[in-house]
């Protein structure tokens, strides 16, 4: 276990923002923290930092406590956006954390390459687009080779295709084993990258699952003619309109029974409910 | 270690930094060397200070009473704003964010913030000095006079600069961290530090208690020491304290200051 909380709880005045929250990354996953604006991620990212302390509750980074040096260093973050002096140079901020961090210059050219900044890294932070700014910080994070990457909803402010190159990167990571903490309220972003997601709504963590578990079972979708010659031949299927609906993973051998019957198939498609049917149902939201 | 490092490589490479130590090296040339030679040169009326006093003042024997002289109000505040600068932008920028999770406790962090600052206000002080004697030396051999270097006591003058932009910085951190923020940090620092000793010391003239408690506040004890190791003629120095309760007050300052702003890092959550 690369994170765990034990009924983390963060109150400000008598309002719980963060409450009771116990979560579980595993090594070499992307976990997805998914929930609303004001549902309480960043502020659980940050007592997982050691930025802010808990009221109470517990939690255990890489088996320590939040905010040590010895979990510090094995961590690498980048929360609510990018905190880099603006009138240094990509790279000259990156010197400076890796002085901080205890790590070599050839970190620094190794990272601006990971991002994709080399060519932008002599200028001043503060004229760096969006975008640029916020691969800065993934590289920061990716500074000294972290055994785990905090990103608090990285793709903030990016167009698509700045959010596609972000989904790529955290994928080409995940593929080399890194374990990555991706908060995001991007539904289509947790759906397309995480392994497993934790969905957070007011402070409390509504479901924690993967996301195919998340969503249920899958069901079919059957377009066919004459469809009532359909819906008696499948057992179990449901008439909605002009469609089936049935609860069955082999497409091939129900295609295969309506042929046989001199069933037209028009169309036949999973329908899984997307995670953000699942999302709204679950915080409410709808 | 590390954090000084870091440190020392973004107050170095910010223009603020240079700025403001330029500000001050041009100030303290300025008034305390070419005014004094106009008044010297333009000579019909140099007000209540006789020829001598002014050829004194720029002998380059004096360069240790020119330094320290300018500390207590106007080095003072320019240090003042480097300092609360320097740590109070880190919270709109960020910086302190990807500080205090880059990995050294929150306590190295500070002190690797405490270590930057002080070479840097080391340097400004050895600046001022390199800059001050360079003048005076000028000016001594235009004008023909016998002139001298300094003689030991400079090292008086000098530490008791150190000490008296040593208690600014630590007044600058200190307002840095309490307001997290430069603004208001700078705004209160250049008022206390300008504006509201001085009208307590007016305050003072009427009412004894007040007068005492403005011997000892920061740039009044600032004030004092500068007075007592020879700086005269300049706004803020004082002469009403030894030199000795002076700097006790000082390094007291300094503890403070360094040690509140350092608690409050170190405990407070960083939002
Ligand atoms: N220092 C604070 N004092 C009081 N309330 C706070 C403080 N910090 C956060 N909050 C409140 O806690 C709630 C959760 O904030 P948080 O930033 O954790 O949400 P989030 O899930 O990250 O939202 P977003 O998607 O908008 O980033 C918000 O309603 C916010 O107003
Ligand atoms: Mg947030």
């Amino acid at each position: 276990m690369i994170v765990t909380t034990e009924k983390l709880t963060k109150r400000y005045g008598d309002r719980a923002v963060v409450d009771e929250v116990s979560l579980s990354v595993r090594r070499g996953e992307v976990y997805g923290f998914l929930g609303p604006n004001g549902a309480g991620k960043t502020t659980t990212i940050r007592m997982l930092l050691g930025l802010v302390k808990p009221t109470s509750g517990t939690a255990s980074v890489l088996g320590e406590a939040p905010g040590t040096p010895k979990a510090l260093l094995k961590v690498g973050s980048l929360i609510e956006g990018p905190g880099f002096y603006p009138y240094l140079s990509g790279r000259d901020n990156l010197r400076v954390h890796a002085a901080r961090r205890g790590v070599g210059r050839t970190h620094v050219e190794a990272a601006l390459e990971q991002v994709d900044l080399v060519g932008a890294s002599d200028e001043k932070f503060r004229r760096y687009s969006l975008g640029m700014k916020q691969r800065l910080g993934v590289a920061a994070a990716l500074l000294g080779r972290p055994e785990l990457l905090i990103l608090d909803e990285p793709t903030n402010g990016l167009d698509p295709a700045g959010m596609a190159d972000m989904r790529d990167l955290v994928r080409a990571l995940a593929a080399q084993g890194q374990t990555v903490l991706l908060s995001s309220h991007l539904l289509g972003e947790v759906e397309e990258i995480c392994d497993r997601v934790g969905v957070i709504s007011q402070g409390r963590l509504v479901a924690e699952s993967t996301v195919d578990q998340l969503r249920g079972d899958t069901v079919l979708l059957i377009r066919a003619d004459p469809i009532e010659k359909a819906h008696v031949l499948i057992e179990g299927s449901t008439l909605h309109g002009d469609v089936l609906h049935v609860r069955e993973t082999d497409a091939g051998a129900l295609v295969r029974t309506l042929v046989h019957a001199d069933v037209d198939v028009q169309e036949v498609r999973p329908l899984r409910r997307t995670l953000e049917e699942v999302f709204f149902e679950m915080t409410g939201a709808a | 270690m590390g954090s000084v490092k870091a440190e020392l490589l973004r107050l170095w490479k910010w223009p603020a930094t240079w700025v403001l130590i330029g500000v001050w090296l041009v100030m303290t040339l300025t008034f305390g060397y070419v005014f004094n030679y106009l008044a010297l040169n333009g000579g019909t009326n140099t007000r209540d200070l006789s020829q001598q006093q002014l050829i004194s003042a720029m002998q380059p024997e004096n360069v240790g009473a020119a330094v320290v002289r300018g500390l207590p109000m106007f080095g003072g505040a320019i240090i003042l704003v480097l300092a609360a600068l320097a740590v109070g932008s880190g919270y709109g920028w960020g910086t302190w964010k990807t500080t205090l999770t880059a990995g050294p406790r929150r306590v190295s962090a500070m002190a690797g913030t405490l270590g930057a600052l002080g070479i840097v206000v080391v340097l400004l002080v050895a600046l001022t000095f390199v800059v001050n004697l360079g003048a005076s030396i000028t000016i001594a051999s235009l004008e023909g006079w016998d002139w001298s270097l300094p003689g030991l006591g400079v090292f008086q003058a000098l530490g008791a600069s150190l000490l008296i932009a040593a208690m600014w910085t630590g007044f600058g951190v200190f307002l840095g961290v309490v307001t997290k923020g430069p603004a208001l940090a700078v705004g209160l620092g250049l008022m206390w530090a300008i504006v509201t000793e001085n009208l307590l010391r007016g305050v003072g003239s009427l009412l004894g208690p007040v007068e005492s408690l403005t011997k000892v506040l920061p740039g009044g004890s600032a004030g004092n020491l500068a007075g007592a190791v020879g700086g005269s003629g300049a706004p803020g120095v004082l002469t009403d304290l030894s030199g000795t309760t002076a700097a006790l007050f000082l390094v007291g300052y300094v503890v403070f200051f360094v040690g509140a702003a350092t608690l409050l890092k170190v405990r407070r959550d960083l939002v």
